[in-house]
């Protein structure tokens, strides 16, 4: 147990100097952006129509005559006090804009992470134990168009098809237009989820059933498998017994690892939709040179993805015995 | 006819790729007028045998339009794909054989990289690079070489130890030798097939970065820029300006992954023979 605690000590520690890191190049490289925010949120033209006076409180508003690594070291010492700064372009704390955001981008996540995972192994399992035969090619197919398919166009297609054409779903948005915000019910909500959460869960599928066709290959070749079947176990159980639980441990690994991408294919989708979730705050973000809100939304998005990577760490040793035993010797 | 082996198959299949894309590659560059030639007399048509891929609200002929944003995401995809690999390959070899401190410092910005999602830091970077198209090229190509740089550290590890190369050390052959005599031989394969396959990877998110408005330029027939224009047309339902570009950039991408899979099976000792 001492070990499992010392293990996770660790690797929270080597988060946290990740997480500087992620700070200091995010903000480097928006130091280094020769984009000047004044020209693009304001304008040439009423940059020239405005006084001296108003440029100068314009230029501090947007932090750019103060030098970078003064303005890194202020911003790092109020977020060590859990203050991220006020988002430029919304006039709002950073925290409240992600707490919002993360909130409606939050389902859309989940429902894809979790389906995506599922629908993954399960296909992966059946692809591996009909190894060459119709349904492996079928799930192997797919996995690869996939893979090749942009996140974005195969949001544009399914908006094409269930949106324009059918009319089933809503065109974007996280609520009917025109409602207001109290009356909004749970089933709006998910109603007007399920194409984005379906782009996701359909792109991230291709991964994960993959390599859980390899190991279940693997599986179905090992000794255990063969002495399995000379004691006569059926088809059913030895996928079951040997094959599921053998491929569960890397599945986490992977499911976990997944996050990452998860997310970054939540920032385009959510563009197609105008889903106005935490991808789409980036964007807006990006465009509009808004530091504070990006940095912030940087931060927490690599630290649920160094969080996943720890899960995965924990639980590999949790479920597999001879993992725990390793890193207790090392 | 002699009927082809497994292998020749494979070789057959290989050139027949290289082929294609090389044939969208120069069909782009030959045909960028055209794609930025708009015609008001011949707007918004649907496919026809004339326009098989219809034309744009400015007249623009599509098909031309996506054969060179084709080209240029390809060209863009060799160039940024040539120089993440080459960024993996110095710093995989250099995290294995300059001590641990270095290997420390590599893994660190590799496990850095990958906490942060791709889509945003190629944003990231684009934007520090004043968007463009040096802000595509640099973001794709430092945010694409982390997985490749892990695989060749690994095996640059195990080569340490082989006892070719501690005969070699042994007889007195210097670092830098053994580096170009006997690692970077060894390595070639490994290296040119992550290469292929950085290519779908890199394609992808350069389309995905322009999508989004953080690369190419609107004026650029760029496949980002064609889906992205093609958005706010598709309520009123011209499905046609979104489906053909998208279609095409799956099949070069799927064309791109099958050369990087037949190079992997014909390099591979392991299936070599098969």
């Amino acid at each position: 147990m001492k070990h499992r605690l010392q293990f996770a000590a660790k690797k929270l520690l080597r988060m946290a100097l990740l997480l500087l890191g992620v700070s200091i190049v995010t903000f480097a490289l928006m130091a280094a952006s020769p984009l000047d925010p004044l020209q693009t949120n304001v304008g040439q033209v009423a940059l020239g129509s405005m006084s001296e006076e108003q440029v100068a409180q314009l230029k501090a508003y947007w932090g750019v005559d103060t030098p970078p690594a003064e303005r890194y070291l202020g911003w790092l010492g109020s977020v060590l006090h859990g203050d991220f700064g006020v988002s430029l372009l919304y006039r709002q704390p950073v925290l409240q804009i992600i707490a919002a955001r993360l909130q409606s981008s939050l389902w859309l996540l989940l429902a894809a992470w979790v389906i995506s995972g599922v629908l993954g192994t399960a296909l992966g399992v059946v692809a591996g134990y009909w190894r060459g035969r119709w349904p492996d090619k079928l799930v192997r197919g797919y996995c690869f168009v996939i893979s090749s398919t942009p996140a974005f166009w195969l949001a544009l297609l399914l908006l094409m098809v269930f949106s324009v054409w059918l009319g089933w779903f809503p065109i974007g948005l996280s609520v009917p237009i025109g409602m207001d915000a109290a009356s909004v019910g749970i089933a709006d909500r998910l109603y007007h989820a399920v194409l984005p959460a379906l782009t996701l869960s359909i792109t991230g599928v291709a991964n994960i059933a993959l390599h859980t066709r390899e190991k279940m290959v693997d599986v179905l070749e090992s000794d255990y498998v063969l002495f399995a079947r000379a004691r006569g176990e059926s088809g059913l159980a030895i996928a079951l017994r040997h094959g599921l639980r053998n491929v569960a441990l890397p599945a986490i690994t992977l499911q976990f690892g997944s996050i990452s991408e998860i997310i970054g294919g939540s920032v385009l989708v959510e563009q197609v939709f105008s889903y106005p979730g935490l991808g789409q705050a980036a964007v807006t973000a990006g465009l509009g040179s808004d530091l504070p809100l990006l940095l912030g939304i940087t931060l927490i998005t690599s630290a649920i993805v160094f969080g996943g990577n720890l899960v995965a760490d924990l639980l590999y040793g949790a479920v597999d015995p001879r993992i725990r035993r390793g890193a207790a010797r090392g | 006819m002699k009927r082809l082996n497994r292998r020749q198959g494979m070789v057959l299949l290989l050139v027949c790729a290289a082929v294609l894309l090389a044939a969208v590659t120069v069909a782009g560059i030959l045909l960028e007028p055209r794609a930025m030639q708009a015609d008001f007399s011949r707007t918004n048509r649907t496919p026809c045998a004339e326009y098989p891929f219809g034309t744009d609200w400015m007249g623009r002929d599509m098909l031309a339009r996506t054969l060179a944003g084709l080209s240029l995401s390809i060209r863009i995809g060799l160039l940024t794909a040539a120089a993440s690999a080459l960024i993996a390959l110095v710093l995989g070899i250099a995290a294995a054989t300059l001590g641990r401190k270095a290997d420390a410092a590599v893994s660190y910005c590799i496990d850095m990289i990958m906490g942060i999602p791709h889509i945003l830091l190629v944003m990231l970077i684009s934007i520090a690079c004043g968007r463009g198209f040096t802000g595509v090229v640099a973001g794709v190509a430092l945010s694409h070489w982390t997985s490749l740089a892990r695989v060749i550290r690994g095996e640059v590890m195990q080569l340490r130890q082989a006892p070719y190369i501690l005969v070699a050390r042994k007889l007195g052959v210097p670092q830098g030798k053994i580096i170009r005599k006997h690692l970077l031989p060894h390595l070639l394969p490994q290296f040119l097939t992550g290469l292929i396959l950085l290519f779908p990877h890199a394609i992808l998110h350069e389309a995905s970065v322009t999508f989004l408005g953080f690369g190419l330029p609107s004026e650029q027939p760029a496949i980002g820029v064609i889906l992205s224009e093609s958005m706010q047309y598709l309520t009123t339902g011209r499905w046609w300006l979104a489906l053909f570009p998208g279609l095409m950039l799956i099949l070069v991408v799927v064309l791109f992954a099958v050369s990087g899979e037949q190079v992997r099976r014909l390099l591979d000792p392991a299936s070599v023979h098969e």
